[in-house]
């Protein structure tokens, strides 16, 4: 007759924890599925890594700074993730209709959210590893890591506080519609320049620099540099310690205001009926 | 009545498929990049980008250099920098017009089965990206006079040499973006990125921030076979006159050799353009990608 099996429900943590990896999932497997991606995905950044290079070599710049813009190039992937992979996403599944199986769907929309980052994060951390690979080879980067653990340290506080603010992002994005687009454009060279992606970041200057560590990879990148590099502190912003507690701090700051942006969100576009509304 | 309906209504226009065809699509292509928003958000969303791209470059100069904006290498940089927004925009903005009416707006099918010229409705589409692009590189052009003394003076511009370059120059770009739209329309997958890949290689080895002489020996040949070398080449000179860098690169080259080469490139890429086109509208009909929604 009729098969007895029980179907068990998750609830509480597991749910969480089962909606996060069932949404990380696929950005893990498409990445080594989609194998060609990986071509792209590398190629664009890697040709404009190697304008900088030429640019520095051009100008008789001091070989180290062959490594800042390789890093910096490195550190691109994980920003355009962010972007157009976090902050845009809600509102790509809103067009597709994605985002009304998710508002259904027993699962948390954070553990969605934190689904997404876990998967990007993975899958651009295999993108960036290449890009610094080929790069480091072609144009013949040497490296002097002084301290590994503060050095990993400071990575992961980097990448919990950037995709924390890529989840704080794509709740805003949603609200922008047909504007999130442009935003993530809009978001990518103006980045570069105030985050010093291919400069050490205290060129800017003292005020421009402080500003600009609202975003993670500014402190995160002028971090490592100090710490693959030289070890030399005078070509940093402030001194990696420092600059490790308030990437601490920024990626508790961003995550608990995603969450709170999510839930917001999700409570005024049930309530008036927006949520999956495509016409914005 | 609206700036396009003018021209619509001019008896040359209303006589042509085609001009209707282009006129309309840059009409449809201005409206699709600016409408979002309103004007000021749009005038202020299409200088930042590309004033950021420009003083990312600043910085790395100053920052080895202690700030000597008054060397000619400087100006160099900075100009052909400027004028590569051009070159982005156009050889990407085909390929996006067919993406956004393929994936975004659904409705490619419809365009390229109604009795129109697909050609020159493209050509229109780039034409908007062009104005945008046109815009920002005179604003960032002038953000480099005014603020780091850039050796661009009216009185000492080649306005000849500029004009003929411009032309020229332009119409090759519009030609290698029409080719890669419709090479987009022959494509199932990594349409999004086919255009920057090609525009970031041109950055690359067509000299825009620094001479071909840096690149590796084995490489330099690859920026002989680009338009852009020339045309940024023709360009720097139109408007540094003699305050432009000379690199042995290109510097055996005369002015009206430039200009010839620009014009071999544009009639050359303007027929292959136009019989590329053709083979990849039959092939993506053939293939049924002409309807397709790839979800990337």
């Amino acid at each position: 007759m009729f098969d007895q099996t029980r179907v068990t429900k998750a609830t509480g943590l597991f749910l969480f924890w089962a909606t996060m990896w069932a949404r990380a999932y696929p950005r893990m497997v498409g990445a080594l599925r989609e194998r060609s991606w990986m071509f792209f995905e590398t190629l664009l950044p890697v040709l404009a890594v190697s304008g900088y290079v030429f640019l520095y070599r051009a100008i008789n710049a001091p070989p180290e700074y062959t490594g800042f813009a390789v890093l910096g190039g490195a550190m691109t992937a994980f920003w355009l993730n962010v972007l157009w992979s976090m902050a845009s996403q809600l509102y790509w599944d809103k067009d597709q209709g994605n985002l009304e199986m998710y508002v259904v769907a027993p699962g948390p929309l954070m553990a969605v959210l934190l689904g997404m980052a876990v998967g990007g994060l993975l899958m651009t951390t295999t993108r960036a590893t290449v890009i610094i690979v080929v790069c480091s080879l072609l144009f013949g980067v040497t490296y002097q890591i002084t301290d590994p653990l503060l050095l990993a340290a400071v990575f992961i506080v980097t990448m919990a506080a950037l995709y924390g603010m890529g989840m704080l992002f794509a709740s805003v994005f949603l609200i922008a519609g047909r504007e999130a687009w442009h935003l993530s454009n809009l978001l990518q060279e103006p980045i570069y320049l105030a985050s010093g992606f291919y400069f050490p970041v205290k060129a800017l200057g003292f005020w421009v620099a402080t500003f600009a560590s609202i975003i993670p990879l500014t402190l995160g990148l002028d971090a490592m540099r100090q710490l693959i590099f030289s070890g030399d502190p005078t070509i940093g912003f402030l001194p990696a310690t420092v600059e490790l507690a308030i990437l601490l701090v920024l990626a508790v700051v961003f995550i608990a205001a995603a969450y709170f942006a999510l839930s917001k969100l999700e409570q005024v576009g049930r309530q008036q009926g927006r949520l999956v509304e495509r016409r914005r | 009545m609206t700036i396009s309906q003018r021209i619509l209504d001019l008896p040359l226009v209303r006589r042509s498929d085609a001009l209707r065809t282009f006129v309309v699509a840059t009409w449809l292509g201005w409206q699709i990049e600016s409408n979002w928003a309103d004007p000021f958000l749009f005038a202020v969303y299409s200088i930042v980008r590309p004033l950021a791209g420009v003083l990312i470059l600043v910085v790395m100069y100053a920052v080895i250099t202690a700030s000597a904006f008054e060397d000619p290498t400087f100006a160099y940089i900075y100009v052909g920098n400027a004028l590569y927004i051009l070159v982005g925009m156009v050889i990407t903005g085909v390929s996006w017009a067919i993406i956004d009416d393929r994936e975004h707006y659904r409705v490619a099918k419809n365009i390229f089965t109604a009795p129109l010229n697909g050609y020159t409705y493209l050509f229109g589409r780039g034409v908007a990206r062009l104005i945008i692009g046109s815009v920002s590189v005179l604003i960032t052009l002038g953000f480099g006079i005014f603020f780091f003394g850039l050796p661009i003076r009216l009185s000492a511009i080649d306005w000849p040499l500029l004009l003929v370059s411009s032309v020229l120059g332009l119409t090759a770009l519009a030609c290698l973006g029409l080719i890669m739209g419709a090479w987009t329309l022959t494509m199932a997958r990594h349409f999004w990125s086919v255009g920057d890949a090609v525009a970031g290689a041109m950055y690359l080895f067509s000299g825009a921030i620094f001479p071909l002489s840096v690149l590796p020996v084995w490489l330099r040949w690859i920026g002989f076979l680009l338009p852009v070398t020339y045309w940024l080449e023709a360009m720097r000179r139109a408007l540094l006159g003699d305050e432009v860098a000379s690199f042995d690169t290109l510097a055996f080259l005369s002015n009206q050799a430039l200009v010839a080469i620009l014009a071999g490139f544009a009639v050359v890429l303007f027929v292959v353009s136009a019989y590329f086109y053709r083979w990849a509208l039959h092939t993506s009909k053939e293939k049924g990608l002409l309807d397709m929604e790839s979800g990337y």
